[in-house]
């Protein structure tokens, strides 16, 4: 019983001992492994730290620049752009606050949710809700989306008080260009707009989304000026692109804002006298080139194109036979008729073909080799001189005239007056008109000239083309002394001066006929223009009435009896003109008016520009002259 | 009988003994590491303890009991739990499978009312302890064996494949490497890791088709971040400016303009070391690192001491699982590895993940209080 007790008890001993070696082995065996196992942690551990010292020290300068690069965002500063103001300091183009709405998508979630809840505060169509969320859809997700513009004070002080519903709404304050003068100065001011593809020059500027550019008129003839220089704010931001903070600031430079020499008041007035015709004219001032008021109607309202316009309203302005996008002030051609004469009288002095003693006799007409040249007057004006031939448009003598300088002393004498070419006012689109030359026919249409060409040019028609405020500039040039005055806009920016205007160097004595002549047109009985004279003695004009043919007349038509304007198509008849200066012994200011198809320029034209040299005459005064003027005011 | 009386007698310790037994310094060195992750959370939330840094805090607190519990179980007792627990969290890990919340893309989640937890994560704890309980039984010769490795391959695979389906690529990985690590530590023939691996390698192909198409792209853009800077590469570059722009002595305190103006991701959890990175430096990267390290280096020691070949098995397996937490994490911020969502031990805000830790190292903390034990290869059969 002891004995296999202890044989139990020594088996027991033997087991434990056995198990025991045993686990010497695994135990050592097991260290080793462990032992390897953590020099491999080790070593890994040490190739996490080589890798923080490569990024943390070897390439520290790197990472930090992209941490800055992350960090800061540089924000342009759109420039306030320059406002315009008239020759009285009225607004003209002025730039009004506007605050906008707009939504971000990633801080709103549901964005339809959120519009419906604005809509409540500002009124949405459904239209404007769909164009808003594919807006949202197109961009990327922090990017603003501009939902409405031109908010009340009361509708952004509701959207402030519901912002917590509001996610991602924000208030958005810019600035909007409006045209407090409106249609009236339309043609002159232009309007601004977002950039085109084309415009983009690389200047960040101009890829701002809220920037705008002048798409025409002064707008855009100054645009460089009134643009201004943007201003940059660095701005810490997130990784949403969210401004944290402002870091520095550099503010930039406005715009410069423009005066104009025009009043208006003088050009609300001259728009009035056109009432519905189409047509355009001018008001300058004679010694200085000053334009005072310079329309073309019917125009168009600049503060339509801000907005965008709609399609419906573009194609209706494109569309329309009057042509309301064309400035025809600048860009309207038109012959000059009669209105010509005194340019042809001049020349014909300055060519010697006639001088103050020539008379020409008209039977009415005159034969030119197999042709037959018409004078208006159908039984003729009898013996001319140059002044009565002026007083009474009589076109025999021009054609006499013309036919024996030729063509090209004519155009050459022409040029000097402004015509057939740019004038240089200050705006854009400006078009040259034509004042033909033999070379000019046979390098662009391939004829020979002829002489019934030169005849025709005699009384301003057949190529000779002019725009209005040529007109007006040839106008300023004969009744101003003979300075070569060049039309302007906007008055000279601080400090820049402009270069008085060069002598012509016509005798002073040729110049007086003319004035003399442009007189007789309307003051005296047998003027053409005597039933738009200015009766008062102080404030008379001068000028000088001109219908041009839209089309020849045929002798069919001449046969048919078909003479009269008014049996015709509007688009058919005559565009009546007239140039005008006042006050007729101390001439201070010029006019040239067009009315298109508006028939004879004594009946037409001349009591518009009687009425607008009144006007003129009513706001300035009659006394001498511009420097001292009201341009010094 | 000499030998007999050598060995220490075997005996049971109160718990009051074994709550003297634990290891401070240990303890100590777990509470620096969470009081790190509290600060990292204060600067993460702007300066302020909400949302996270408080409760981050307070979790710590609890977890800290449930270690000390852990510690105090008698070690023949978790010898017996060992498949018990681990086929629970198995069972869980199905549930999730079959009924789990639906997270973050991704069903990870099992909601037990109070709390919400992950059964992977636990699995990364709970197949150390099995694996631990087999090889305990297992003799110098049947680590020869092929047939022998057959159930501890099965117990590893089939927790993976769940996980792995989830989709959860990081833990999968995690589960995977942790378990090859006890059976290197096992002693398990150096012949069948090269089996397993060449395995591995035939199996690659097919896995990478049943990947998700976003795993895929991680791994993509793992090999090339700065092909897609605003894509899926963003994470991953954003991270390492972050780090680079550190320097040595880092931006301060709450001073990293990365993580403060939210070009970092996921700075309370996967990223947090960015943060610390970025606003302590090179300085701080290599403290934390070293502060690891020490953990580590604990837990292999206490494995190496240990008298038992459980208790070696579980303390190596567990420390080297925290050394895999760790270094994965910290390569996948700075670049070295794809972005697999792998928390920051003890620092990444997250509940579970801390629990699983702080349960592992209880269990660490367990083998320390019971290194003197020898038990045999049954765990019924005492000495």
């Amino acid at each position: 019983m002891f004995k296999l007790r202890r044989r139990k008890a020594r088996a027991g001993a033997e087991r434990v001992i056995a198990g025991f070696r045993r686990d010497e082995e695994r135990l050592r065996g097991f260290t080793r492994r462990a032992l390897v196992l953590s020099g491999a942690q080790v070593g890994l551990f040490g190739v996490l730290a080589a890798r923080m010292y490569d990024l943390q020290v070897l390439q520290a300068d790197r990472y930090a620049l992209l941490a800055e690069d992350n960090r800061v965002n540089m924000r342009l500063l759109p420039p306030p752009r320059g406002e315009i103001f008239d020759r009285n300091g009225e607004p003209v183009a002025v730039n009004e606050l506007n605050y906008r709405v707009q939504v971000v998508a990633e801080q709103a979630g549901d964005v339809a949710a959120v519009l419906r809840r604005l809509a409540v505060i500002v009124p949405l169509t459904p239209d404007e809700i769909e164009r808003v969320l594919e807006d949202v859809g197109r961009r990327r997700s922090f990017l603003p989306v501009v939902v409405a513009e031109n908010l009340t004070w009361d509708q952004v002080a509701s959207i402030e008080l519901n912002a917590p519903d509001l996610p991602g709404v924000s208030i958005d304050l810019g600035y909007r260009r409006i045209y407090p003068a409106g249609i009236a100065m339309g043609h002159l001011t232009g309007y601004v707009a977002p950039p085109r593809e084309e415009d983009l020059n690389g200047d960040p500027l101009l890829e701002l989304p809220d920037f705008r550019m002048g798409r025409n008129g002064l707008e855009r003839r100054y645009d460089e000026q009134m643009r201004g220089r943007a201003g940059v704010s660095q701005v810490e931001v997130n990784a949403m692109g969210r401004v944290i903070r402002e870091l520095s600031r550099e503010p930039g430079q406005p715009g410069r804002d423009l005066r104009l020499t025009v009043d208006t008041g003088l050009q609300a007035a001259l728009v009035s006298l056109f009432g519905e015709e189409s047509g355009a004219a001018v008001v300058m001032e004679a010694h200085t080139g000053y334009v005072l008021a310079m329309v073309s109607t019917p125009g168009y309202d600049p503060n339509a194109f801000i907005g965008g316009i709609s399609q419906r309203a573009w194609q209706e302005l494109v569309d329309n036979p009057r042509a309301p996008l064309r400035d025809k002030a600048i860009a309207g051609t038109y012959s000059p008729g009669s209105t010509f004469k005194m340019v042809v009288a001049l020349a014909g002095l300055d060519a010697g073909v006639i001088d103050a003693q020539t008379e020409i006799y008209c039977p009415g007409f005159l034969d030119y080799g197999p042709n037959r040249f018409h004078c208006w007057k159908h039984f003729g004006h009898g013996k001319m001189n140059v002044t009565h031939a002026i007083e009474q448009s009589c076109d025999v003598f021009f054609y006499q005239t013309a036919v024996e300088m030729g063509i090209d002393k004519l155009s050459a004498y022409a040029r000097r007056y402004g015509l057939g070419e740019l004038t240089g006012i200050d705006l854009v689109g400006e078009r040259a008109g034509l004042i033909p030359t033999k070379g000019w026919k046979e390098s662009t249409l391939g004829n020979p000239w002829v002489p019934g060409d030169t005849i025709n040019a005699g009384i301003g028609q057949g190529y000779v083309n002019c725009t209005p405020i040529q007109l007006a500039v040839m106008t300023a040039r004969l009744v101003n002394g003979g300075y070569a005055v060049t039309p302007r806009l906007a008055r000279p920016a601080e400090g820049e001066t402009l270069p008085p205007p060069p002598r012509m160097d016509v005798p002073e004595i040729w110049l007086n006929w003319m004035r003399e002549a442009m007189s007789m047109v309307v003051n005296s009985p047998s003027g053409t223009a005597y039933g738009a004279r200015i009766p008062d003695e102080r404030l008379a004009m001068g000028g000088k009435s001109g219908t041009a043919q839209v089309r020849r007349i045929t002798a069919a038509e001449r046969a048919a009896g078909i003479r009269s304007n008014d049996e015709l198509p509007w688009q058919y008849r005559d565009h009546a003109l007239f140039v005008a200066f006042a006050p007729v012994h101390a001439p201070r200011f010029v006019c040239s008016v067009v009315v298109e198809h508006g028939g004879g320029g004594s009946s037409k034209a001349a009591p518009i520009a009687r009425e607008a040299l009144l006007e003129a005459q009513r706001r300035f005064g009659t006394a001498e002259l511009a420097d001292a003027g009201p341009l010094a005011r | 009988m000499a030998l007999l009386s050598s060995a220490p007698a075997p005996e049971r310790l109160t718990v009051a003994q074994r709550l003297l037994g634990i290891n401070w310094v240990l303890l100590l060195l777990l509470t620096g590491l969470a009081m790190v992750g509290v600060a990292m959370l204060y600067s993460a939330g702007d300066g302020s303890f909400y949302p996270w840094a408080a409760r981050h805090a307070v979790r710590y607190a609890v977890c800290l009991v449930v270690m000390i519990g852990v510690a105090v179980i008698d070690l023949r007792l978790l010898l017996r739990l060992a498949y018990p627990v681990y086929f629970f969290v198995l069972a869980l890990l199905i549930a999730v499978e079959v009924m789990g919340d639906i997270g973050m893309g991704a069903q990870r989640w099992i909601d037990l009312g109070i709390i919400s937890i992950q059964p992977s994560e636990l699995m990364k704890v709970a197949i150390v302890l099995a694996l631990a309980r087999y090889f305990h039984g297992c003799t110098h010769l049947d680590l020869g064996k092929l047939t022998m490795m057959i159930p501890p391959v099965l117990m590893v695979l089939v927790p993976v494949g769940l996980v792995m389906k989830q989709p959860d690529l990081g833990t999968a990985s995690m589960v995977g490497l942790g378990a090859a690590v006890v059976f290197f530590a096992a002693g398990v023939r150096l012949w069948m890791f090269g089996v397993a691996l060449m395995g591995l390698a035939a199996i690659i192909p097919v896995a990478w088709n049943l990947l998700h198409d976003y795993q895929r792209q991680r791994v993509l853009t793992f090999l090339e971040p700065e092909s897609d800077p605003l894509g899926a590469g963003y994470h991953i570059l954003q991270s390492m400016i972050a780090l680079g722009s550190g320097g040595v002595l880092g931006r301060g305190f709450m001073q990293g303009s990365q993580s403060h103006l939210s070009f970092l991701p996921e700075k309370h959890t996967d990223f947090i070391f960015t943060m610390l990175a970025e606003e302590f430096g090179l300085v701080g990267g290599v403290a934390l690192l070293a502060l690891y390290m020490a953990i580590i280096a604990f837990c292999a020691a206490i494995a190496i001491r240990a008298r038992n070949q459980f208790g070696r098995l579980l303390a190596f397996g567990i420390g080297s699982t925290f050394f895999l937490y760790a270094f994965i994490n910290i390569a996948m911020v700075m670049g070295l590895l794809p972005v697999v969502g792998v928390p920051l031990p003890l620092i990444s805000y997250g509940g579970t993940a801390m629990l699983t830790a702080m349960i592992g190292m209880g269990l660490v903390m367990n083998v320390y209080i019971n290194r003197d034990f020898r038990i045999g290869r049954r765990p019924d059969e005492d000495e």
